[in-house]
């Protein structure tokens, strides 16, 4: 089993894959999982990130199966900012 | 109670009218209802845009969505909501996003449509792409409402 990572917008853009599957004994936390796939790039102060869909901290736990996202501060709504 | 994510243009105006149709059940009940359109400009932060990519964490956003939707049902009285936002490619002038709320008194469609939209900004994943006339720039943040 993998844990499944994704990156959106100009994340995305800037790790050229929309995503990849990493081996889930080697990550215990999305800090973890950002080490995993960032070849050394410390975890940018304004990343969000997401468990399975619901917003998470760099120290929260994942495991087998889940499926974790990076992404920049959102911007949806109206074009009104 | 209806939340949806479209690929394609959409007239907001015609939706609402659909969707107040379908509430039959709930005629004579409502006293007030608030719609917020959020339309693309053809222009920010002093340069001009010719359309943008709206990019969206697909079923992370519809959670979202729902998430804030319910938390407005605790917070008020509400009798129905509408949320459409858009995703692809939008052109100035399209509209992005139609929040409605119906609720028996006005106050809590004011503050229900209010707290809709202003929460679907800072926590639902979507993400925005301009295209300038001489490259495109992603949108770094919403401001606060002012």
């Amino acid at each position: 089993m993998a844990i499944t990572v994704k990156f959106f917008a100009s994340l995305r853009e800037r790790m050229e894959c929309e995503g990849v599957a990493i081996d889930a004994q080697y990550a215990r936390t999305i800090a973890e999982v950002w080490q995993q796939v960032a070849g050394g790039e410390p975890l940018p102060a304004d990343l969000l990130m997401a468990v399975n869909m619901e917003y998470a901290e760099p120290d929260s736990v994942v495991q087998d199966g889940d499926e974790v996202a990076f992404f920049p501060p959102v911007t949806g709504g109206g074009h009104d900012h | 109670m209806t939340i949806e994510i479209r690929a394609g243009a959409f007239d907001p105006w015609r939706e609402l009218a659909d969707f107040q149709q379908q509430m039959t059940g709930k005629c004579g009940k409502y006293g007030a209802t608030t719609v917020f359109v959020g339309t693309m400009r053809d222009f920010n932060e002093g340069d001009e845009v010719r359309g943008m990519f709206l990019e969206h964490y697909p079923q992370m956003t519809e959670k979202y969505l729902e998430k804030i939707t319910l938390e407005a049902a605790q917070r008020w009285e509400l009798l129905d909501m509408l949320i459409i936002h858009r995703v692809g490619e939008i052109l100035p002038d399209d509209p992005i996003v139609l929040v409605a709320a119906w609720t028996v008194h006005r106050a809590a469609a004011f503050e229900a449509a209010r707290y809709l939209i202003e929460e679907l900004k800072s926590r639902s994943p979507f993400w925005k792409k301009e295209w300038l006339p001489e490259r495109e720039r992603w949108v770094i943040k919403n401001t606060p409402a002012g």
